[in-house]
Parts: structure tokens; C-alpha cells; sequence
């Protein structure tokens, strides 16, 4: 995070999701697959990596960052505060599309592009 | 010949460590190496030095990218985006000195201008809550030397504050704590075997956003009140066996952190905890603290307290302040349409704002103050780096205890790179000038 934002360490450190491996038998992705997280509030593509500081089966955690907050509920319920945890997502496989760098992706959110 | 600075301030994270050495080049210009600072707080420092940092200001063009201009257009572009709004936004400050917030302060009374700070998507539900039932708390210090019942519920010091317990709160040998962690118990909350909960003498693997309920059932248990078998996914045994340890202690302190603030229930998780923290003075003496991310975000509410009254979210559009979550805060405002320019110094809301309020900043006249290129620089209009406060130049700044700490300059910003304080009061001047017609 303070390595600079644009740069690859980050995509890798965070444009990430972290699932127990019970979870990711049951979608049938290998580590390291590309995944497509979606949410009421919206979708985003990020790659799964076995959870590290697991094992949480039905929890998946992707670290702070805009792709966390492509799919997280913004709601603050009159507290000034989104609701950053607890948004219920589904996951799918989406090997063949890309997981774009930070800088990228906001771009692309803010023009309507992703 | 390179010659050694000692006593640095780490301006990374809320535990502001104050014992960093940074070995520099004999010229002043350049890090050599850094000793004592955890890994992110080096990371920062050798940031600084990176290549291909950014050191003009940068303007969007029409087809979005981004074209060098002065820093006198700079200053004049911030000016009257201020004076041509009704009702800016000015968010961050929680990366810079408590200086350059007070200044920030007037430019923001003379626009009519809302400030908030990072605490609205950090801590912001704990300042509602130590405003609905105070806060029992203590500095860092006594915590080192007294504290022997630790609880770290819904934080992960060991990635986010990682000198944390080293420093102060598991490992140093204290006044009344000779014997270091051996003296102590440490309990965490956590719904994952984070790495922190990996240490603790307990972990109660709470169900995500249950805590209220855990909270509630330890104060049920300290008051020896039946519980039902299990609560939030922990056995009654468990919970009444760790109300016991909680109670033996000589001194305990309950940190917490986004584990509890951004889940569901909010300002009320933290409510129940602090009166946990009421019920067990019953028994013992006991503290809480939050763990405060930004290295300076206790300071924005600090400054923003004694300036205004209100620690965040402070709405001076109508000529005096106001404050009220929900109404005044950064997310709710953008996501109502109801700003019309935005300010950002020392924080990266394009980053860590819900993408619906990102794409708000987007469409608006923005301004963007940053060293690093960050998403929300990226989608500004203007992207204006400036020298890192406690690297390049010195500020006060408050650690997550209220104790204020003085940050230290280690090297020479490089050439013509204004700082916060600098581009601030030119601002401020440029504002002056254009309200008074000229």
C-alpha cells in the first residue's frame, strides 16, 4: 500500500480473494484462477487464492482496496459509515478475463466501461 | 561519509513509532537504509526516494490523461474551484501534519466547505459512540507498563500495526509487567485465525457480524446471569471462563478496530464494548482504545475538536459548524449529490470509498493533494504532489492514544515539490484575493 498504488505489488496484494479450499472445491477453481465476485451492489474481477489466515469455509475476504469496493455495500444506515463487511457474494470462474491494476479499474468503473 | 538521524517518527500507522534510525547520504538528499521500522513504515520512507515520482502538478484533459502545468496554475485552479462552489467536500487529512489541517480549516470557513476526515470509513462509529457513553482510556505507556489482560477484537495488528505489540502491548518488559508477555493474556476476536489470533491465549472465532452479541453475553456473564448454550457460534463455557480471566487482572485494555466499526451494527458494537469496559471496573481497572490506521487521523480530530467542536464531519456551509453522521459525511453527501467540488489531502477515497461515491468524485471539479499517484489522483481534475510529511518535512501529529508527537524531517523534498503547508496557505492567500475581487 505504500510501495505505490499504480504499480503491480498492489494488484497482486489485493486485487485478490481469499477462499477456503472447501470453497474453492465446490466452484472448481484451481489457485490462481481468475474469478468474477458479484453483489447486489456490483461485480468485479479479482483472482482466488487459498485463504491464509483460514480456514473460514462460506467466508471469502478480499483486503481493502477499489476492488473490494466495486462489490461492497455503501449503505451507512445514518452512521456516515458503508457497510465494508458482511456483504453476502457469489463467485464464479471467470478464467479468460483479466483483473485490472487499481488505477485501471476505477478509471473504467467511472466512465461506465467495467 | 553517510550520516545517521535517530529518534525518527514513523508516519505510516496510529501507533507512531518514535524510535526509528534513518542512515542518509552526507548531502541530505537521499535514504540509505532504515533500521527498527516495521516493513510498510520502511516501505513509505523508501517510497519517497522511488523513481518516477511525480513532482509537477498534473491537469486531466478532455480525453482523460494528464498534462504538467505550474504550480501557480495549480494554486489558482484550487482557489476558485473553491470560490466558484457552494458547497465543497473537504476529505482526508489523516496524512499530514496538524499544521496544514489548520490551514485547511480556514480555507474551508471562508468556502463554506464540509471537512471530514477517514475516520468516516474508519473509526467515525467509535466517535459516535464515545459520544453517546465516553470512553474510559489510557495512553500507550500505561498499557506497557501495567496492562496484563489484552484484547484485540476485530483488529489484526501483527499486518496493520505491526510494531504494535512489540512496542507496547504483548512484549515489552513493563514497570509492573517484568516479565513481558509471560504476564500477560491475550485474548482476540476474530472470525478468522488471522495471525494475530494465532498468538492469543484465546481466540473466539466469532460468526462475522455477530460481536454485539458476544459483547452483550460477556457482560452477562461478569454479572453470573444465565446464557444460553452457545452465542455468535462460541460455547457458554468459553465465554464464562474468559469473563473469569478478564476479571482477575490487574489491568486489561480492549483494542479494537474495523472488525467491529464497519460490521453491520456499527456505532452500537462499539457502544457495547465500551460499556464491557464500564462493567469490568466493577472488578478491576480496565481501558479501551481503537486502533487508529492513518498515522495522523487522531490529529485531524483533534485540530477539527478544538477548532469546531465535532471530531469529524464538520459542515461549515451555513456559516457556523455542524455535525451529523449520516447527513454530513462524506459518503452520504456524494452519494446525494449534495457537494459540488471536492478536496482531497492525505487520503485515497478512490481507493477505499464504495465505487458509487468514487464515480460521484469523477463527474465533480476535484482536486486531488498527494505525493503518490493513488486512484483518486488518477480521476481527479487536478493531481497536485507535494512533499511526505515526517520524510521530507516536519509536523505535529497525535498518536491513536491523544498523545502528540512531533514528526521529523530525515531528507530534502526534491526540487521545486511544494508542501502541504506550502500549497495550502498559497491557496488560502489566492482565495483572500478572489473574495476581495481581484
Amino acid at each position: 500500500m505504500e510501495g505505490g498504488k499504480e504499480k503491480d505489488a498492489y494488484t497482486k496484494a489485493c486485487g485478490i480473494i481469499e477462499m477456503d479450499p472447501s470453497d474453492l472445491k465446490k466452484l472448481g477453481a484451481w489457485r490462481g484462477t481468475n474469478v468474477r465476485v458479484t453483489s447486489k451492489y456490483g461485480d468485479v474481477v479479482v483472482k482466488a487464492v487459498e485463504a491464509t489466515q483460514g480456514p473460514h469455509p462460506g467466508l471469502a475476504y478480499i483486503p481493502m482496496g477499489p476492488w473490494a469496493n466495486s462489490v461492497v455495500n455503501p449503505n451507512t444506515y445514518s452512521t456516515g459509515m458503508p457497510t465494508f463487511k458482511g456483504t453476502p457474494v457469489e463467485v464464479e470462474i471467470a478464467m479468460n478475463e483479466p483483473v485490472f491494476s487499481s488505477v485501471q479499474l476505477v478509471q473504467k468503473k467511472c466512465r461506465g466501461e467495467a | 561519509m553517510s550520516k545517521s538521524v535517530t529518534d525518527v517518527i514513523c508516519p505510516f500507522c496510529g501507533t507512531l513509532c518514535d524510535d526509528l534510525e534513518v542512515v542518509v547520504s552526507d548531502d541530505g538528499k537521499k535514504i540509505e537504509d532504515i533500521y527498527n521500522a516495521c516493513a510498510i513504515g520502511a516501505e513509505k520512507f523508501m517510497h519517497a526516494q522511488a523513481a518516477g515520482r511525480v513532482t509537477k502538478p498534473r491537469m486531466q484533459q478532455p480525453d482523460g490523461s494528464y498534462k504538467e502545468v505550474s504550480y501557480d496554475e495549480a494554486v489558482d485552479f484550487t482557489a476558485r474551484m473553491f470560490y466558484k462552489a457552494r458547497k465543497p467536500l473537504m476529505y482526508g487529512w489523516s496524512s499530514t501534519s496538524c499544521e496544514a489541517q489548520s490551514i485547511g480549516h480556514e480555507i474551508a470557513e471562508k468556502s463554506g466547505a464540509i471537512v471530514d476526515n477517514t475516520a468516516t470509513v474508519c473509526h467515525g462509529t467509535t466517535l459516535i459512540a464515545v459520544q453517546d457513553v465516553g470512553i474510559p482510556s489510557c495512553t500507550l505507556g500505561e498499557i506497557k507498563n501495567r496492562a496484563d489482560r489484552i484484547i484485540f477484537w476485530g483488529c489484526n495488528p501483527c499486518h496493520a500495526h505491526p510494531r504494535h505489540q512489540s512496542r507496547y502491548s504483548i512484549f515489552p518488559r513493563g514497570y509492573f509487567t517484568n516479565k513481558g508477555h509471560k504476564n500477560r493474556k491475550m485474548i482476540v476476536v476474530d472470525p478468522r485465525d488471522s495471525d494475530t489470533a494465532k498468538m492469543a491465549d484465546y481466540h473466539f472465532k466469532v460468526e462475522q457480524g455477530r460481536d454485539y452479541e458476544l459483547l452483550s453475553a460477556l457482560r452477562v456473564a461478569l454479572r453470573n446471569e444465565p446464557l444460553p448454550e452457545t452465542v455468535a457460534g462460541i460455547p457458554r463455557e468459553k465465554i464464562i471462563e474468559v469473563a473469569e480471566v478478564l476479571k482477575s487482572g490487574r489491568f486489561g485494555i480492549i483494542f479494537f478496530g474495523m472488525g467491529v466499526t464497519q460490521s453491520l451494527s456499527k456505532n452500537h458494537n462499539i457502544d457495547a464494548a465500551i460499556m464491557l469496559t464500564k462493567d469490568l471496573n466493577e472488578f478491576t481497572k480496565f481501558s479501551i482504545m481503537p486502533m487508529r490506521g492513518h498515522y495522523n487521523v487522531t490529529g485531524s480530530g483533534q485540530v477539527l475538536g478544538w477548532q469546531f467542536g465535532f471530531p469529524y464531519a464538520v459542515d461549515l456551509s451555513r456559516g457556523f459548524a455542524r455535525y451529523n453522521p449520516g447527513e454530513t459525511t462524506s459518503n452520504d453527501l456524494l452519494r446525494r449529490d449534495e457537494v459540488d467540488a471536492v478536496f482531497v489531502l492525505g487520503s485515497d477515497p478512490g481507493a477505499h470509498f464504495p465505487i458509487s461515491s468514487v464515480r460521484k468524485i469523477a463527474k465533480l471539479p476535484s482536486v486531488c493533494v498527494d505525493p503518490h499517484i493513488t486512484p483518486t489522483s488518477e480521476i481527479s481534475k487536478l493531481h497536485v504532489p507535494v512533499a511526505f510529511v515526517g520524510v521530507e518535512v516536519g509536523g505535529n501529529c497525535y498518536r491513536m492514544d491523544n498523545v502528540p508527537i512531533d514528526a521529523r524531517k530525515v531528507v530534502d523534498p526534491p526540487e521545486g515539490v511544494l508542501t502541504d503547508v506550502e500549497f495550502l496557505t498559497r491557496v488560502n492567500t489566492r482565495l483572500d484575493q478572489l473574495i476581495g475581487g481581484k
